[in-house]
């Protein structure tokens, strides 16, 4: 078990390393010079030469390959990742101070999603019939229902109609704890509707799998009550999917924080990616990319221990 | 097996189908179809709503008539859903079919250094990444999709071959000569085809889904070139006075999407024999 | 049919333990069901051990799995079925809860998927124990310890903490014991319990069973397919076809004096280890080249980063003459299979030489493989993956020709295919059908019909009938001997059944974990073998008569 879990990290560790060099490759692949890329406003005026130059020392494009290469590495790993372009605020000061409430915004949508996903997808494995074909219509549509325009209907419903939660904005935790809660509650829930639908169906699909197989009529001939049987012979052995399920759903919940953050005007980690995307602020975007990627990663690899807590067969 | 897909059509994703069929109309005869030209501003008739008359499903706080724009935008994320799709697909399978076969080293480089560090990235921050060096558009879109989209493909392809590898009939093809090329696209994948059509109707439908939030965003499709997405942000601004110039859009791309995923369902209990998801 | 078997020992009628009455099973649902059995009746006396047996299709498990309502929810039983007296057929799914695992417990075919593979053997055992029991875990963690000492389980304290996947398939099938004799049933019902196990090991489940028999006096149900188990175990014997029983007779009656046609034809169709040489063998040519020469020979099977590779087979000598059927045999493990994938090209030479028809061919260069495609070829074992599903069966017999490059032309290739079709005794338009379209028997004709397209010198069958129903089995043994005769080709005939060996190969290898442990004539071998593990194997093999089977079962018992 225990030499299960370093090799995970190993891996995880040699990923993260793939990763971070992905990404400052991405600039060098594109064809053309980045600096002119980076300055280029798509209507045909090119940058003057004084930009392109300044543009290239900032991001050291004037050094050798392997000497960006490394600088970008240490960087990435000591948590130096460069300055804005546009207010040379340093982007891991920007990160860390966004970070943490794109995290809670993920983390009470993850639960959300949930507690309501599996169980839901469980009991209509188990009951069929009615319940089962409206679960089915039912997570179809929220699997189709983008954030942007499920986060909208419930802006039009609850904040302009009902006026009864806010629109957006943001309110710290130590100031004003109630409004800080109440702000998360409609983004959460446009983030939640879609990974419900889907761990619902995973969790459907899983179990509905685990139904026939052998143990089970194994385990109901030693005399085992259904219940029981489902519970311990059905239900346990469905986890693993699950897990799987959760999280890499976790991570596209992180790239869809992008789109409801700007619904919602949450000042999140993602709508500041947004911003610079937009600006064309590389060294933020490139510094929450990696921030978000490692995240990521990490997120599976402690996925891949939990799949090998929960299935022995995987540990050897 | 062409029972077992008549089986698979319920009413509900026959409807899917039509619709579908209805979309790929437009695509190719999008003048045809929209009763206006999308582009015409006529502000004095702004933010009209839907109803029976010159414009069925209103107008745009410009003017724009939103069926037509509704219309063209349609063909928009059909081009650059099918686009990236098709790109996946061909990346993925190539991907997953080498390294499941030839394992190895063949399988380290495919599957754990490509496969699994696209997979590293949330699907929109790729997409953001190359937006950012290239600027929006749909030819930036369409390769960054479809880079995007190839490892669910590679995945299927290569968890296929691994349990279509060790089949008799594999074997006796290389048993009997058959030559490496033959192997591959003329035994193998042949036979795991199945989920992988399946997967095309999905990756279809998270395309649409990306795209529009990407144009939602501004960042997809350039304007004034209209595009679902960023027909639902700028409906945001009056969504307390006239909600049909965000609903509207919003609901085809939801609709479009559902129709795509109810297909990919069809596909799959019709196609895959062991598929236990209809009980 | 009257089923009432009067034990030496006990004086007068017996009430039997369980009574099936008319009892039948139909598949469906709502409006439409199909019946899949129909009207089984007999019955099983205490202490008696009742066989049911039939091929595929006969209804045998379906029945079984009634008794308790173990069948699918699409499923209902129709019937009288007594246990004790008591009915269990409304006896509502409480009073059936309490039954299972407790008065009657069941183990089942097939170990690895029967048991949850996420938890311990303990862990299981545990659960059957503490189903009937209300005892503490510590109690029922030693009870299950004591449970598998009793079934004989190899470092039982430590086999406790082990996970399904860590265990062998004969201790899987322990476990599976020990938790159906946690409460001392008095009806163990044994689902082919021996099937997927290697011979040596079916013998001492077997055994093991026996013993528990006679220790707690339980009745036991097996179902079978397998005449010799039948021979070995059962006291009585029912012999169902298509849902219908056939006969129902006392061992030594039904293997001595068959009374229905269906059972005659079963039992004659069940080769015989011990019924001689073949009768028209090919005498095979000892002065020509031989068809394949190995010498020394290891093979390696290739690892992955996730498996790492090992020797599958190490100093192999091995001489195949032409026209002659050389049969490979022993258990899982022992290597034949590598050896005839080596034979096909499909391994390379790690050691040793390998020359076919007289070329060097270790080398394994492109030449060399090539010369191997055109001489030798092969006959897969299982019928439902042997053929490409996409392709027709023409097409299929067609290929090893059109990719060695010796037919171009479609309408050259399908009257080929027509041809060898007919060759295996099967219609020549067949060729435009799928591999679904036929049947298993079928299917390995069809596979044959394709390893004879390239008029091969050598060729490897590896388990070629393991995989079907014991008459169509014969069957196509039959076609093969005979087209041996026709072509003259030489074989090297891979199998785990030695009787089968017996009645096609002049000269016989034994194998045991990648070692040659015995060669020689097919006659000599089996019926005075000069090792100790070749002994073995001849005396764990099942023989399709009970009065032998015992007395085999004491010799082995007493040694």
């Amino acid at each position: 078990m225990f030499s299960y879990v370093l090799r995970r990290i190993g891996v995880g560790l040699g990923l993260v390393l793939l990763v971070l060099t992905l990404i400052f490759l991405a600039l060098h692949l594109v064809p053309g010079d980045p600096a002119m890329l980076l300055l280029s406003q798509g209507d045909g005026a090119s940058a003057t030469p004084e930009a392109v130059a300044r543009v290239r020392t900032q991001l050291g494009l004037d050094q050798p390959l392997l000497t960006q290469y490394w600088h970008f590495l240490s960087g990435a790993l000591t948590g130096d990742l460069g300055e804005s372009f546009r207010n040379r605020q340093p982007v891991s000061e920007a990160i860390g101070e966004r970070l943490p409430r794109t995290l809670e915004l993920v983390g009470l949508a993850t639960l959300v999603a949930v507690v309501v996903g599996v169980p839901w997808g469980a009991l209509a494995a188990r009951a069929g019939g009615w319940f089962d074909s409206v679960t089915s219509v039912l997570t179809s549509i929220g699997i189709a229902l983008p954030v942007f325009v499920f986060g909208s209907i419930l802006i039009l419903v609850f904040s302009l109609k009902l006026g009864a939660l806010p629109a957006g904005g943001f309110a710290e935790w130590g100031e004003d704890p109630n409004r800080h809660a109440q702000i998360l509650v409609l983004p959460a829930i446009a983030l939640a509707v879609g990974f419900a639908s889907t761990i619902a169906r995973m969790t459907r699909s899983a179990v509905l799998e685990m139904l026939h197989q052998d143990w089970v009529r194994t385990a109901r001939s030693m005399g085992l009550s259904r219940r029981a049987v489902f519970r311990r012979y059905v239900l346990r052995n469905s986890l693993n999917p699950v897990v799987t399920t959760v999280g890499i759903g976790v991570g596209t919940l992180l790239g869809s924080t992008v789109l409801v953050e700007r619904v919602f005007n949450y000042p999140g980690l993602s709508s500041l990616l947004v911003e610079a995307v937009t600006a064309r602020d590389y060294p933020v975007v490139q510094g929450i990319v990696i921030t978000i990627a490692v995240l990521f990663v990490s997120i599976n690899i402690i996925v891949d221990v939990l799949y090998g807590v929960l299935d022995p067969r995987v540990r050897r | 097996m062409r029972r077992r897909l008549r089986q698979a059509l319920t009413p509900l994703r026959l409807v899917a189908l039509v619709y579908v069929g209805l979309l790929l109309v437009t695509l190719l005869f999008a003048p045809l179809v929209a009763p206006h030209d999308p582009l015409t501003q006529d502000v004095a008739n702004r933010l009209q709503g839907p109803g029976l008359g010159t414009h069925l499903l209103g107008t745009d706080e410009l003017g724009r008539d939103i069926l037509s724009r509704v219309v063209y935008g349609a063909r928009v994320e059909l081009l650059i859903a099918l686009g990236a799709t098709v790109v996946s697909m061909v990346l993925g399978t190539l991907l997953g079919l080498l390294g499941g076969y030839f394992g190895g080293v063949v399988e380290v480089v495919t599957m754990r250094v490509v496969v699994d560090v696209l997979l590293a990235f949330p699907p929109i921050i790729l997409v953001l990444l190359a937006v950012t060096l290239r600027g929006p558009g749909a030819g930036t879109l369409i390769v960054a999709m479809g880079v995007l989209f190839a490892p669910t493909f590679a995945r299927i392809a290569y968890g296929q071959v691994i349990s279509v590898k060790r089949l008799e009939y594999v074997e006796a093809a290389t048993a009997f000569g058959a030559p490496t090329r033959t192997r591959l696209f003329g035994v193998i994948l042949p036979n795991i085809s199945a989920p992988l059509i399946v997967q095309v109707s999905l990756t279809i439908a998270t395309a649409i889904l990306l795209e529009s939030g990407l144009s939602y965003l501004g960042l997809g499709v350039v304007p004034p070139t209209p595009s679902w997405g960023s027909m639902v942000a700028q409906g945001q601004r009056y969504l307390s006075t006239d909600p049909h110039v965000l609903l509207v859009p919003g609901a085809f791309v939801v609709l479009t999407i559902l129709a795509f995923g109810l297909l990919g369902d069809a596909l799959r209990s019709g196609l895959d024999p062991k598929s236990r998801n209809d009980r | 049919m009257s089923d009432l078997t009067k034990k030496p020992t006990t004086p007068g009628p017996v009430t039997p333990l369980l009574e099936m009455t008319d009892v039948s099973v139909e598949f469906g649902g709502g409006k439409s069901w199909k019946p899949v059995t129909h009207q089984i009746s007999f019955s099983v006396a205490p202490g008696e051990t009742l066989a049911l047996v039939g091929e595929s299709g006969s209804g045998k498990s379906v029945t079984a799995m009634a008794i308790l309502d173990l069948l699918p929810p699409n499923a209902r039983r129709t019937g009288s079925i007594r246990l004790d007296g008591e009915e269990l057929v409304d006896a509502g799914e409480k009073r059936l809860r309490q039954i299972r695992g407790c008065d009657v417990a069941v183990i089942f075919q097939e170990p690895m998927t029967a048991l949850n593979p996420v938890y311990t053997i303990g862990a299981h055992l545990v659960e059957a124990i503490r189903s009937h029991r209300d005892v503490s875990k510590d109690e029922a963690r030693a009870t299950a310890l004591d449970l598998l000492r009793g079934v004989h389980m190899p470092e039982p304290e430590v086999k406790i903490d082990h996970y399904p996947h860590q265990l062998s398939g004969g201790q899987r099938q322990r476990a599976m014991i020990a938790m159906a004799m946690s409460s001392e049933p008095r009806l163990l019902i044994a689902d082919e319990p021996t099937t997927a196990l290697d011979v040596t090991v079916q013998a001492e489940i077997l055994d093991l069973v026996r013993e528990l028999q006679g220790r707690t006096g339980m009745s036991v149900l097996v179902i079978t397919h397998d005449m010799g188990v039948v021979a070995d175990v059962a006291d009585r014997v029912v012999v169902m076809r298509e849902g219908r029983v056939v006969e129902t007779a006392p061992s030594a009656e039904l293997f001595a004096r068959p009374t229905h046609e269906y059972t005659r034809a079963l039992l004659d169709a069940v080769p015989r280890l011990g019924s001689g040489a073949p009768a028209t063998a090919v005498v095979p040519d000892r002065a020509a080249t031989a068809a394949l020469d190995l010498q020394g020979v290891a093979i390696d099977y290739p690892g992955s980063w996730r498996k790492p590779g090992f020797r599958a087979g190490e100093d192999l000598d091995l001489l195949v003459a032409p026209g002659e059927i050389v049969g490979l045999v022993g258990e899982s493990g022992s290597g034949k299979s590598t050896i005839g994938r080596l034979a096909m090209g499909l391994l390379p030479v790690a050691e040793g030489t390998m020359t076919v028809d007289g070329v060097d061919v270790s080398a394994g260069s492109r030449s060399d493989l090539a010369l191997i495609r055109s001489r030798v070829s092969m006959v897969f074992q299982d019928p439902a993956s042997s053929l490409d599903p996409r392709r027709t069966i023409g097409q299929s017999i067609t290929d090893p020709l059109r990719w060695t490059g010796k037919i171009g032309d479609r309408r050259e290739a399908r009257k080929q295919a027509g041809a060898l079709l007919e060759q295996v005794r099967l219609p020549a338009d067949w060729a435009d059908r799928f591999p679904h379209e036929l049947s298993g028997g079928q299917r390995q004709r069809v596979g044959i019909a394709r390893a004879m397209a390239t008029s091969p010198r050598l060729l490897v069958a590896d388990e070629p009938t393991s995989a079907l129903d014991v008459s169509v089995q014969a069957s196509v043994l039959d076609l093969f001997s005979e087209l041996q005769r026709e072509h003259g080709f030489s074989c090297l005939f891979i199998s785990h059944d030695l009787s089968v060996v017996e009645s096609l190969a002049t000269t016989i290898v034994v194998l045991q974990k990648g070692r040659v442990v015995e060669q020689g004539p097919t006659q000599r071998v089996l019926t005075a073998p000069t090792e100790d593990y070749t002994r073995r194997l001849i005396a764990a093999a099942p023989v399709p008569d009970p009065a032998l089977q015992a007395e085999r079962r004491r010799e082995r018992l007493a040694s």
